[in-house]
């Protein structure tokens, strides 16, 4: 086991490298020059050069690229082209907010997308199958953002309700600060729900036609026991795997959600730093994602592997 | 001498018993099979006619201010209302499916290409070529789509020729992942080495033998891939990277200076809203049925889930 998660460690260290190098490349294709735009708007420096020098933008790029993944090895982002704080700290400071967002979110599609899910396979054509696949129809085809804008402004003409937009801290109040997420989270998670949903089906389908499942039942076990002890554990090794893929859906979604609800955290950073063209915030937060990311997909292969003892590297 | 003419006898009209022509049965056998997957189709019709004849079907121009029709609710005149500039919204939805269609085929064409390329070449000269694309095409599915976009977006700049390019680049990742495996699978064939013993060359065998081979896998990506870019090319816009107002796309009708007059004039949302969901779930239904048609074995490769 020990072995397993080394080896698996060690695979996972190139493609974050990989990553980095695109994560580093990407902002530096933009065409327009953000030095220009600096010094016209703000005026930090004497003349294009010198602020150039400052920003240390003057190096070649191969050398801009080891020295910035030096600092952050060291745990040093930059600041922010111009705010002049330091990324990390916003980093530290938007990236709880969306984790709680996207956690919730995961949690929701969990709770929603494997209970159907296996009463949809166990009850196959029936009325709730029926109803449960055309719901994840539904949920795959309404974008999360369409799904958003509705959700806010239905009530609204119906019942003069509207989601409040002002952002609780957790500090302000514990209570509050969850349950701003809950509709946000919801609607994050109904697509992920749907997606999981169809797959813990059609697995439970699949695993249900097994010897093994036709010997429990012969020996007279309870349904609730055959389905969800001796069926459940392997149908839901696939589902585990898209789980990992999920947290990239999310994190995705998560831009255009909070964007929607005013929530302050990555994504609105992100979509921020990209109106003004600010490199190392933008390098900054994607590298987060991706370190996330690569994370999660390590962690669903560990899963994996205590899930199903067979599966080895 | 005169030269004789020799006619053949006037052949006598077959009575041949009229039958449906083989197209015609062969959508008619899909659609029994694959209702949902018919619907699909339908809509992705009705969407290539709107894009098509959009000048036809659209009452009025896309940007053009109708005097005395601010946010009109739906009526028989403007029967999906106005917008808060006097615009007829129908008409809107119309050019909509132009853009949304022409970024969609375009975007998945140069994808498909790419993922093409890509992924028939990493799978037909493997070694360390294949093994040093396979890990960039690791590097670039790990991130969020929408991430990857907007940073592309930001790099490239607006415009409708970035918009596609940014959105292709990311298409052909994950599309060139499932058609290296197609390759693959190709190539193990005993025909690929007869091919190679007859002495054809490599592209002669690439294109002749294995490109055929794999037609059916890319058609299908191609399929699902263009209701995903159709959304994504919603969801840019509606962040604002996307294509310039006034041009109407859908995702940018939802967003702007429209959603604080949603509030009074709902019509001005849900019907961009529905049009985003419907173009979706046509070319959703449409790939689905499309592969479990084609090729089952792609059934959960495809990014869409296995139903």
């Amino acid at each position: 086991m020990r072995n397993y998660v080394l080896r698996r460690l060690l695979v996972a260290l190139p493609s974050l490298l990989i990553a980095s190098l695109i994560v580093f490349t990407l902002p530096r294709l933009i065409p327009g020059d953000v030095v220009q735009l600096m010094l016209e708007e703000k005026a930090y420096g004497k003349d294009l050069d010198d602020l150039r020098a400052k920003l240390g933008l003057n190096r070649p790029i191969p050398v801009q690229y080891v020295e910035w993944l030096g600092s952050i090895a060291r745990g040093n982002f930059g600041e922010s082209l111009w705010t002049r704080q330091p990324v990390l700290s916003e980093l530290a400071r938007r990236l709880p907010i969306t984790g709680t967002l996207g956690l919730m979110a995961l949690v929701v599609a969990i709770l929603i997308g494997i209970p159907i899910g296996v009463v949809a396979a166990v009850r196959q054509d029936g009325v709730l199958d029926f109803f449960a696949r055309s719901i994840a129809v539904f949920g795959l085809s309404v974008p999360a953002f369409v799904l958003a804008i509705l959700v806010t402004l239905m009530p609204a003409i119906w019942w003069g309700w509207t989601p409040r937009t002002q952002f609780v801290t957790l500090a302000a109040s514990p209570g509050g600060y969850v349950l701003q997420f809950v509709l946000p989270a919801v609607i994050l998670g109904i697509a992920s729900a749907a997606g999981i949903m169809r797959l813990t089906r059609g697995m439970l389908l699949e695993v249900l036609h097994h010897d093994y499942v036709r010997t429990a039942w012969a020996k007279g076990l309870r349904e609730r026991v055959v389905v969800l002890k001796h069926a459940l554990k392997n149908a839901v090794i696939p589902v585990v795997t898209v789980l990992g893929l999920q947290v990239a859906a999310i994190a995705g979604g998560a831009v255009i959600i909070e964007w929607i609800f005013g929530i302050p955290g990555m994504g609105q950073f992100l979509v921020d730093a990209i109106v003004q063209r600010d490199y190392p915030v933008i390098q900054g937060i994607n590298l987060v994602i991706v370190v996330i990311i690569v994370a999660s997909n390590l962690a669903v292969d560990l899963v994996y592997a205590v899930l199903d003892p067979r599966i080895r590297y | 001498m005169a030269e004789t003419v020799q006619t053949l006898p006037v052949a006598r009209p077959m009575t041949r018993p009229w039958r449906v022509p083989r197209l015609v049965r062969l959508v008619l056998g899909f659609a029994r099979r694959k209702p949902l997957g018919a619907i699909g189709g339908v809509i992705v019709l009705a969407l290539l006619v709107m894009a098509l004849f959009a000048d036809r079907i659209a009452p009025h121009a896309y940007a053009s201010s109708i005097a005395g029709a601010r946010m009109k609710p739906p009526s028989v005149q403007f029967w999906m209302g106005t917008d808060n500039l006097s615009r007829d919204i129908w008409s809107r939805v119309v050019y909509g499916a132009r853009i949304s269609i022409t970024v969609g085929f375009a975007t998945v064409a140069l994808a498909t290409l790419m993922a093409t390329v890509v992924g028939v070449s990493s799978a037909y000269l493997g070694g360390a070529y294949d093994i040093v694309v396979q890990r960039v095409v690791d590097a670039w599915i790990s991130f969020p789509g929408l991430v990857v976009i907007l940073s592309l977006m930001a790099a490239l700049g607006p415009g409708l020729f970035n918009l596609v390019l940014a959105l292709s680049i990311l298409g052909a990742a994950g599309a060139s992942r499932v058609i290296r495996g197609a390759a693959l699978s190709v190539m193990a064939n005993p025909y690929i080495e007869a091919a190679r013993a007859l002495g054809a060359g490599h592209l002669r065998i690439v294109i002749l033998y294995v490109l055929p081979n794999v037609m059916a896998t890319i058609l299908i990506l191609a399929t699902i891939g263009l209701g995903q870019v159709i959304l994504a090319e919603a969801a840019l816009s509606f962040l604002g990277f996307g294509i310039p107002p006034p041009y109407p796309s859908w995702g940018a009708m939802l967003s702007g200076s429209g959603r604080s007059f949603m509030y009074y004039a709902p019509w001005m949302a849900l019907f961009p809203c529905a049009a985003i969901s419907l173009a979706v779930f046509g070319f959703q239904m449409l790939g689905d049925a499309l592969r479990d048609v084609l090729d089952p074995r792609l059934r959960g490769a495809t990014g869409s889930i296995p139903n």
